[in-house]
């Protein structure tokens, strides 16, 4: 391949993976086999290192081979694989056209931001917390903003369509009920989508350059990358080309240095020289031009972007929240709190310990659940550990049969399981507050939660006169919450289910044979 | 046909209130035009043979279909789709049964046969998963999704005791013919599951009748609009630990099956069958009592088939 090729290359390979991912993402009819998530995400940088810490294994061994193509190559990870950053290059794109950005300037590296911001994250890690990694790492933004946001909208669009084709008596696109979207599921993506849309509209790859930590530490290595993009300064010109056509702002005409840490191997500036003087080559010389100290300056536009970030978050706080509206009258025992102690985590994901180690937050299991019983969560897991997902038994309970959340964790948060060990995780333990319940309040049946109950942990046994009383039996219960889900006592349910700190083997229910009876006469 | 084209019309739009509709003309439209019916029995009962031959001799002996089903009409079938379980289960509809009805409405001309049910588990997985998606499609009729709360628009009950208003899927408000489906068995809530309670799976709001008297909800809604046909599947019957059950022991196989127009006394029959008084499935007496139907079924005409051993 000739170098002038490279572009070429980049953009379509790049644009195919984001056609993959995004459709994982926001994939609402269940077309994709999860086992395209694995295949898919095997080279996202964060999640695979995460596995590997927890399965070291071929599968999770993604982010070796990208430290290995950086240390030859440079970031090519920023351009051809991660989501957010060929996102980020479509925005820039859009600005070109619309002749918003003409050209880029070169800029000096925002050294002062970009080495704090990854400290940070180190030193969150150090104290147990994925926090900051969460809120920075590009595949889980992307992932954050895909899902929460996007998905939701696509919904809408479908819904729209389905019912315009149902007045003509067509229904092979049925409408869906939306995800539920509040301003605690969107105001974390949102920000990140304006900013980084706002960043990219204006300034190419500002953020991977002066956020992003993947891009930081991937920058670190490529500076030392055997092949780098490098001017030929004999054959140059000082046309400035390259330097007009690089988003991420770090080709230095009068220097004629490439600052490869900023690099993203976009190929950008091989496709525009005329001279063919800029390309890949290796690397001999000095890469100290990075290294310079920079002087902190403060530009207008920067601090007119962060003051409008902030009056969007403030505008978003006040989006309407969408309640599930309970559609009883208000019960006074649904008013009264359960004492839940501990927040439920999905199948497979062993322990709430384990779970939020390694949990990036990237909403791709909270994407794919069919039930949508997994949601972001707010506090639950205390202020850290905002928007690792949940399991949320006031919107849907987890299905019986289904094991997809583990299917598609790239990270090992959730590891994959099968239906068989599935149907025995005991995620957390059923409580029943007699008191609370209809039967007991109004005198009158219910058996909402037995009715939904797959083990018949729950059970109706009887009370008094014809009625009968929920009773539970904790060693069959696998804390799927459909009981909670289906007690009509809201909010505050008469039977909830509190969460495993480290899930547990639940009992099989006991099986007895029921005797057959036959009988000739139509019992009529 | 006029007057119903611009009430499906109206519905399709959105510019009639559902509300208007449901006090209104409509139901009285569909007494008129059923109350005209003049069947041989008022209640078939057929045992002993597959679902789908149990069914066409029991229609048969009925009329046909096409005493139901006009050319051109509508028609929507609702079977119990409430779990994600396989047949033998027997939480669901069988789904040859189900497949079977909605070829013998399209043969005798319906325009479209619509199959829904608002399931209790995850609404995908429970039409694949009862096999009654696939049965349906082969059979020509259309899956339309019933968990989905945009379907469903709200009704009032004005001679309901408890449940003065509902949110109905709009399959039931618009279709020319409605037909029931229900499987037999047994239920933790509501003591069993048959006819009246499978209602439960065209509502959206359901959760108010657990939490205001269930029977007399269930009873409330015969109130609104019946079915046009009573299916009842008892071939593979859930005895306990309904209605999800919790495996197959849970099933008896009986190879039964009753049709018939009146809700109640089909639901009389159908707790004799399974085996119990039907005094203690108490939304049978209530919906008596609103004169939705009658609980002597000594009084009705019923044809008994018996399809061999
Ligand atoms: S296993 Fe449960 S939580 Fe996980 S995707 Fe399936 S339904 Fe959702
Ligand atoms: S648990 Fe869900 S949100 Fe967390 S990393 Fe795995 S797939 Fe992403
Ligand atoms: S008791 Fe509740 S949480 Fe436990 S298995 Fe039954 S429905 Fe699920």
């Amino acid at each position: 391949m000739k170098q002038k090729h490279l572009k070429i290359f980049r953009v379509v390979f790049s644009l195919l993976l984001l056609l993959g991912i995004t459709s994982l993402f926001v994939d609402f009819r269940e077309l994709i086999p999860t086992a395209w998530a694995d295949r898919l995400l095997f080279l996202q940088f964060v999640p695979s290192v995460i596995q590997f810490i927890t399965v070291p294994a071929v599968l999770s061994a993604g982010f070796i081979i990208i430290l290995v193509l950086t240390a030859l190559f440079g970031r090519v990870y920023c351009s051809f694989i991660c989501p957010l950053g060929i996102f980020q290059d479509i925005v820039s794109w859009i600005s070109k056209k619309a002749k918003v950005i003409k050209r880029y300037k070169f800029r000096k590296a925002l050294n002062y931001l970009r080495y704090p911001v990854l400290a940070l994250v180190v030193i969150s890690l150090l104290f147990g917390s994925m926090f900051v990694l969460n809120l920075l790492d590009p595949y889980s933004s992307f992932g954050r903003i895909f899902s929460d946001i996007v998905r939701p909208g696509i919904i809408a669009a479908n819904n729209g369509l389905a019912s315009l084709f149902e007045k003509f008596d067509m229904y092979f696109l049925y409408r869906l009920n939306l995800d539920l979207v509040t301003w605690k599921t969107v105001f974390i993506p949102a920000v990140l989508v304006i900013a980084v849309v706002v960043l990219a509209f204006y300034y190419g790859r500002l953020y991977c350059n002066a956020i992003c930590p993947v891009g930081t530490v991937l920058g670190f290595l490529s500076r030392f990358s055997v092949f780098r993009i490098r001017m030929d300064k004999a054959t140059c010109t000082k046309c400035g080309k390259c330097a007009f056509a690089c988003k991420s702002t770090c080709i230095n005409i009068k220097t004629q240095e490439v600052d490869n840490s900023r690099c993203v191997a976009c190929y950008n500036c091989i496709d525009v020289c005329p001279e063919n003087s800029i390309k890949y080559m290796t690397g001999k010389g000095s890469a100290k031009a990075a290294f310079k100290p920079v002087a902190v300056t403060t530009d207008d536009s920067k601090r007119e972007f962060i003051g409008k970030t902030l009056v969007y978050a403030v505008a978003l706080t006040g989006l309407s929240e969408k309640v599930f509206s309970a559609e009883t009258e208000d019960r006074p025992a649904g008013k009264i709190k359960n004492p839940k102690k501990y927040p439920v985590t999905p199948p497979g994901s062993v322990s709430i310990r384990h779970f939020t180690d390694r949990c990036t937050a990237c909403h791709l299991c909270i994407s794919v659940c069919p039930t949508k019983t997994l949601q972001p969560s707010f506090l639950e897991y205390g202020f850290t550990g905002m928007s690792q997902p949940h399991m949320d038994y006031g919107i849907e309970y987890c299905n019986f049969e289904c094991t997809k959340c583990g299917e598609v964790c790239p990270t090992g948060a959730i590891l994959p399981i099968t239906v068989e060990e599935k149907k025995l995780e005991q995620l957390g333990k059923v409580n029943f507050v007699k008191t609370k319940c209809i039967v007991y309040t109004d005198n009158t049946s219910c058996g909402s939660c037995s009715e939904h109950c797959p083990t018949q942990a729950v059970k109706m046994v009887p009370y008094k006169d014809d009625l009968t009383i929920p009773e539970t039996d904790t060693d069959i219960c696998i804390g799927c919450g459909a009981c909670e889900f289906a007690c009509p006592v809201k909010p505050h349910t008469a039977i909830f289910v509190d969460g495993n700190t480290v899930h547990q083997v639940a009992k099989a229910p006991k099986v007895e044979e029921l005797k057959q009876e036959s009988s000739d006469d139509f019992l009529f | 046909m006029k007057r119903r084209d611009f009430i499906r019309n109206s519905v399709g739009f959105g510019v009639l209130s559902s509300a208007a509709l449901s006090m209104g003309n409509f139901d009285r439209l569909m007494a008129e035009e059923t109350d005209a019916l003049q069947l041989p029995y008022d209640m078939v009962a057929i045992k002993g043979g597959e679902a789908a031959e149990m069914f066409e001799k029991g229609i048969a002996s009925l009329g046909g279909m096409k005493q139901f089903v006009k050319p051109n009409q509508t028609v929507v079938v609702k079977p119990n789709i409430g779990w994600d379980s396989a047949p033998e289960r027997a939480a669901n509809t069988n789904p040859l049964l189900v497949a079977a009805i909605v070829e013998s409405c399209k043969r005798a001309g319906a325009k479209a046969v619509y199959v829904f049910d608002n399931t209790c588990a995850e609404g995908v997985r429970c039409y694949k998963m009862s096999g009654i998606e696939d049965a349906v499609k082969k059979a020509g009729g259309t899956m339309v999704s019933g968990r989905t709360e945009g379907y469903y628009q709200e009704v009032s009950l004005p001679n309901a005791k408890r449940l003065k208003t509902a949110r109905v899927h709009e399959l039931i408000i618009k279709s020319d013919v409605f037909i029931n489906v229900p499987v037999l068995k047994n239920h933790g809530g509501s003591t069993l599951s048959v006819a009246m309670k499978n209602m439960m799976g065209v509502v959206w709001d359901r959760e108010f009748w657990h939490s205001n008297d269930l029977h007399q909800c269930i009873a409330d809604f015969t109130t609104y609009r019946k079915p046009d046909l009573n299916v009842i599947d008892a071939y593979r019957v859930m005895k306990r630990n309904g209605p999800r059950g919790v495996s197959v022991a849970d099933v008896a196989t009986m190879k039964y099956q009753i049709i018939g127009k009146d809700i109640v006394a089909i639901d009389t029959a159908a707790a004799k069958v399974f085996g119990i008084d039907p005094k203690q499935v108490k939304h049978i007496a209530l919906a008596e009592q609103l004169g939705s139907g009658t609980t002597n079924i000594d009084g009705l005409k019923v044809n008994r088939i018996s399809m061999g051993a």
